[in-house]
C-alpha cells in the first residue's frame, strides 16, 4: 500500500517497521512529528524526555539492554546530547541505535543554521541522508540493520524540507525483532581509559569497514544519462538538482554522507568533464572530494547561506535563467510571527517593558517578546541561557544592575536546562529574579507535554513536577505564583522580587490560549469612551489595529481573552459574548 | 507536465488542511505528488506558504518564482506577496480578507491599497468572500474548504473526487457544513 506521508511520519514508519521498541526524544522543529507519529504505534514505548541528553541516554540504555532504540532531535538538540554521542561511538550498541537529527537550513524555526554532518565526522558515526519520504522510510529501516551489523549508532540527517514535505511511501509490515540478550561486558560498556583506548581501535576499524560498505552499497547510486556534467548531491539538494537539470546531468546520489564512498566518487569524477557538488550549508562533501585531489565546483557557484532552489541550481550549472515573473513595484510589509491573540506571555512582557527591565531571554514562544512593539527581550542564545547568563551579567555589572534584570524562561525550557542555572545562582550567592512563564505546555513546538504538565506523551496521568517545591528545594526561598493577566498585581510582584537581595522565582501562571482546556469566548469591543490613547496597542495584540486613524479590534482575530480590557485606562473596552 | 499550486496565508488560517485535501485528492487520481508544509515558528501569525505539486513524477517539493499555475491565497496581502511566483497565464484565487501584519499595526508600514484591483490588472484573478460563504454554509471555520472548492473548479479533477477527500479529511461533526462550504465555493 502507498500512502502520502510527511518525511517525519515516514521516519516513524521506518522505525516501526524495523521493530523499534524504545523512542525517547525532546521536541524541536523540524523533528517533532517523528516522535508524535511513533506514539500512534501501541507496540512502541515512547517518551518526551526533559532534554536531548537525557533522551539520547534513554535510547542508549535501551540499546545496551538489547532493544532497538531511537532518539530524535533538532540540530541544536544534537549539541545538548553530544557528550553521550561521542562516547557511545566507542561502546557501540547491542540493539540497533539510531539518532535522527533534523537541520533547518533557512532557519524557518531555529536560532542558528548549523550543519549536523560535522558531528558525524567528529564522532565517527555513520550518517544517512534521505531525499524524500520514501527514502526516509527505507533509510530508517536500513539504519537499524547497519547499526547492528557494524556495532555502531547510526545518524539519520533530515532537513526542514524533507521533514515537512509529504510524498508517497510504500508501507510494509513490522518486523518481529527479538530483544537481544543482555550480558555484562565491561570491556565494551565501561569507558575508562584502559578500555576506551582499545575501543578507539575498534572505532577506526569500523570506519574503514563502513567506507568499504559505502562504496559497495547502492545506498550511494549513480544515475547515468550520458552527460558530460556530473552532479554529486544528497538530501533535498539532490531533488532540487533533479528538478532543475533533469537528464542534462548525471548524478551520484549519496544516501550515506559519512563516511563517503571515495572509490565511487573518483570513478564518477573520472567519467565527467565538469563536476558539481550540490549541498546546502557547509561544503562538507566538497572539501572531502577536493582533498582526494579531484577538481570540483561547489560553493564558488552556490552559497553557504540558507536553502537552495531548483532555479538557483539551473542558473549555476546550466547558466539558464528562471522563467519570467511579475515583479512588485510596491514595498510589501513583512509579516513576522507574533504572539497569538490571548497569549499569556504578552501580559508579562507588557509589565517588564513598562518597568524598563533588562530581560535575559530564552527560547520558546516568548522569544517573540523581542519583537515589535513589546521589544522587551535583550538576549536569546540557547535553551536555559536566560538563567545562567543573567547570573553572569549580574556578577559583571553588580547589585544595582541586578535590580533591573530578570530572566524569562518557559516551563519546558526550565525543565530542559534552566534548573541547573538556578542551582548555580543559589550556590554562588546570586540574587537574580527568574520568571518562569508557566503556560502549562511546550508551546513553540506545537503543544507537547513535559514534566510540569502532569501528562505523558500518550496523555496518561503521571506525577507532575511541582515548580514551587522544586525551586525551594534548590534553595530559593522567595517563590511567588502570579497571574500575568492581573497586570497590576503582577507588576507589584516583579517590583518586590527584583528589589530583594536574594534569589527569587516568579511563576507567571496562565495557560496557552490555544490549549483545548482554555475556553475564552466572545470578542472585545471598543465603546465610545475611547480617547484613542493607544494604550492597548502597546500590547502588540494582532487583533488590535488602527483603521482610518481609529483604534479598532478585528473581530476575526480576537479570541476574547480580555487582556486589553485590563490595560485600558478609560474603561473603553468591553467584552461581548 | 507538473502542476504547481501554492497556498499562502497567515499562520492559523488553516492552509495546512487545504493543502492536505488537495494532496490527497490528487493521489487518488493516480498522480505522483509532493507537498511542502510549514510548521513551527512562522505558524504563529506569520506568512505561511505551502506548495502542492503533482504530475507523472515530481522531484522538488518547492515552487520557484514564475512557476505557480495557481496561487490560492487566504489573505490579500499574502496574495500580493506571492505574485512573483505566478506563472505567465497562471490563476490567482484570493480570499477577500485583510489581516494587518505587526509592522502595519505598529504604524511602521502601510497595508497596500486596492490589492484586488492590482492583482486583476496583471493576472487572471478571482476574488472570493469566503467568510460570508462559510457563514452561509453554517460554520465560519470552513473558510479554507470554501477556497478549496473555488480552486477545485480550476483543475481537471471531477467534483465527486474532491467530495470524497473532504469526507475523509474533516471531522464528522463538521462534515455537513464543510460539504456545503465546498459546494458553495465550487459553484461560485
Ligand atoms: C536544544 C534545543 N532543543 C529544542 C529546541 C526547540 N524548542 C524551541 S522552544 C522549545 C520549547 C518551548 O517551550 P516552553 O519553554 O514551555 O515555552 P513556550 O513555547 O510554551 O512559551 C523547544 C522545544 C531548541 N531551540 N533547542
Amino acid at each position: 500500500m502507498k500512502k502520502l506521508l510527511l518525511g517525519n511520519a515516514a521516519v516513524a514508519r521506518g522505525a516501526y517497521e524495523a521493530g523499534v521498541n524504545v523512542v525517547a526524544s525532546y521536541p524541536g522543529t523540524p523533528s517533532t512529528e517523528i516522535t508524535e507519529e511513533i506514539v500512534k504505534f501501541d507496540e512502541v514505548y515512547a517518551e518526551w524526555s526533559p532534554n536531548e541528553k537525557v533522551a539520547a541516554e534513554v535510547a542508549i540504555g535501551a540499546s545496551i539492554g538489547g532493544a532497538r532504540a531511537m532518539s530524535c532531535m533538532k540540530h541544536v538538540g544534537l549539541n545538548v546530547m553530544a557528550d553521550p554521542v561521542f562516547t557511545v561511538s566507542y561502546t557501540g550498541v547491542n540493539g540497533g541505535l539510531v539518532f535522527c537529527v533534523a537541520d533547518d537550513p533557512g532557519m524557518h524555526s531555529s536560532q542558528n543554521e548549523q550543519d549536523s554532518r560535522h558531528y558525524a565526522k567528529a564522532s565517527k558515526i555513520m550518517m544517512l541522508e534521505p531525499s524524500d519520504s520514501s527514502d526516509c522510510r527505507d533509510m530508517t529501516k536500513m539504519a537499524f540493520d547497519l547499526s547492528e551489523k557494524f556495532d555502531t549508532p547510526v545518524f539519520i540527517r533530515l532537513s526542514t524540507r524533507v521533514s515537512h514535505s509529504q510524498s508517497l511511501v510504500e508501507l510494509h509490515d513490522r518486523e518481529c525483532v527479538e530483544l537481544k540478550p543482555y550480558e555484562k561486558n565491561t570491556q565494551k560498556y565501561v569507558m575508562m581509559p584502559a578500555m576506551a583506548i582499545k575501543r578507539h581501535v575498534v572505532v577506526e576499524d569500523r570506519i574503514a569497514a563502513s567506507k568499504k560498505f559505502a562504496d559497495e552499497s547502492d545506498i550511494n547510486k549513480i544515475e547515468a544519462n550520458g552527460s558530460e556534467i556530473g552532479v554529486i548531491s544528497a538530501g533535498i539538494a539532490y531533488m532540487y538538482a533533479k528538478e532543475a537539470l533533469g537528464d542534462k546531468a548525471d548524478y551520484l546520489k549519496l544516501g550515506m554522507v559519512y563516511p563517503l564512498p571515495e572509490k565511487k566518487i573518483l570513478d564518477f569524477a573520472k567519467a565527467h568533464k565538469k563536476l558539481f557538488v550540490v549541498e546546502e550549508l557547509d561544503p562538507i562533501i566538497e572539501e572531502h572530494i577536493k582533498a582526494l585531489g579531484v577538481e570540483v565546483i561547489g560553493k564558488e557557484a552556490f552559497t553557504l547561506l540558507g536553502e537552495y532552489t531548483p532555479a538557483m541550481i539551473k542558473k549555476a550549472v546550466l547558466g539558464e535563467d528562471s522563467p519570467e515573473s511579475i515583479s512588485l513595484e510596491e514595498n510589501i510589509p513583512v509579516r513576522p510571527p507574533v504572539m497569538c491573540a490571548g497569549c499569556p506571555h504578552r501580559a508579562t512582557f507588557y509589565v517588564l517593558k513598562k518597568l524598563g527591565l533588562t530581560v535575559s531571554g530564552d527560547i520558546g514562544c516568548y522569544t517573540l517578546g523581542a519583537t515589535m512593539p513589546l521589544q522587551s527581550v535583550d538576549t536569546t542564545i540557547c535553551m536555559g541561557a536566560s538563567v545562567s547568563a543573567a547570573h553572569g551579567m549580574a556578577k559583571a555589572r553588580g547589585k544595582e544592575f541586578n535590580k533591573k534584570l530578570v530572566s524569562v524562561i518557559g516551563d519546558s525550557t526550565f525543565m530542559h536546562s534552566g534548573i541547573t542555572g538556578l542551582v548555580d545562582i543559589v550556590y554562588n550567592k546570586g540574587a537574580n529574579t527568574v520568571i518562569i512563564l508557566d503556560n502549562s505546555i511546550t508551546g513553540m513546538t506545537g503543544h507537547q507535554d513535559n514534566p510540569t504538565t502532569g501528562k505523558t506523551i500518550r496523555g496518561e496521568d503521571t506525577k507532575q513536577v511541582n515548580l514551587i517545591t522544586l525551586c525551594k528545594a534548590v534553595g530559593v526561598e522567595r517563590v511567588v505564583v502570579a497571574d500575568p493577566f492581573d497586570i497590576k498585581h503582577f507588576e507589584e510582584v516583579v517590583k518586590t522580587e527584583t528589589e530583594a537581595d536574594e534569589p527569587s522565582v516568579i511563576i507567571a501562571q496562565r495557560p496557552c490560549a490555544l490549549l483545548k482546556t482554555v475556553k475564552y469566548t466572545g470578542v472585545c469591543e471598543i465603546n465610545d469612551k475611547c480617547r484613542n490613547c493607544k494604550m492597548c496597542m502597546k500590547l502588540g495584540c494582532p487583533a488590535i489595529t488602527v483603521r482610518q486613524g481609529k483604534v479598532v479590534i478585528d473581530a476575526t482575530q480576537c479570541n476574547g481573552c480580555g487582556l486589553c480590557v485590563n490595560v485600558c485606562p478609560f474603561g473603553a473596552i468591553e467584552k461581548k459574548d | 507536465m507538473t502542476k504547481n499550486i501554492m497556498i499562502v496565508g497567515v499562520g492559523g488560517q488553516g492552509t495546512l488542511l487545504a493543502s492536505r485535501i488537495l494532496g490527497n485528492t490528487v493521489i487518488n487520481e493516480g498522480y505522483d505528488v509532493k507537498l511542502s508544509e510549514v510548521h513551527g515558528m512562522s505558524q504563529r501569525g506569520g506568512s505561511v506558504v505551502t506548495y502542492v505539486k503533482y504530475g507523472e513524477k515530481v522531484y522538488s517539493p518547492i515552487v520557484d518564482k514564475g512557476e505557480a499555475d495557481i496561487i490560492l491565497a487566504f489573505e490579500l496581502l499574502e496574495a500580493y506577496r506571492a505574485l512573483p511566483y505566478l506563472k505567465k497565464g497562471g490563476k490567482i484565487i484570493v480570499n477577500d480578507q485583510k489581516i494587518d501584519p505587526m509592522p502595519v499595526i505598529s504604524g511602521l508600514a502601510q497595508y497596500p491599497e486596492n490589492i484586488a484591483d492590482k492583482l486583476k490588472e496583471v493576472a487572471d484573478c478571482t476574488v472570493v468572500n469566503a467568510l460570508s460563504l462559510a457563514k452561509e454554509a453554517g460554520n465560519t471555520k470552513s473558510v479554507n474548504v470554501v477556497l478549496i472548492g473555488v480552486m477545485a473548479k480550476s483543475t481537471d479533477i471531477p467534483y465527486e473526487k474532491w467530495v470524497e477527500t473532504v469526507k475523509a479529511t474533516v471531522p464528522p461533526k463538521f462534515l455537513e457544513a464543510n460539504l456545503k462550504a465546498f459546494e458553495l465555493g465550487y459553484n461560485l
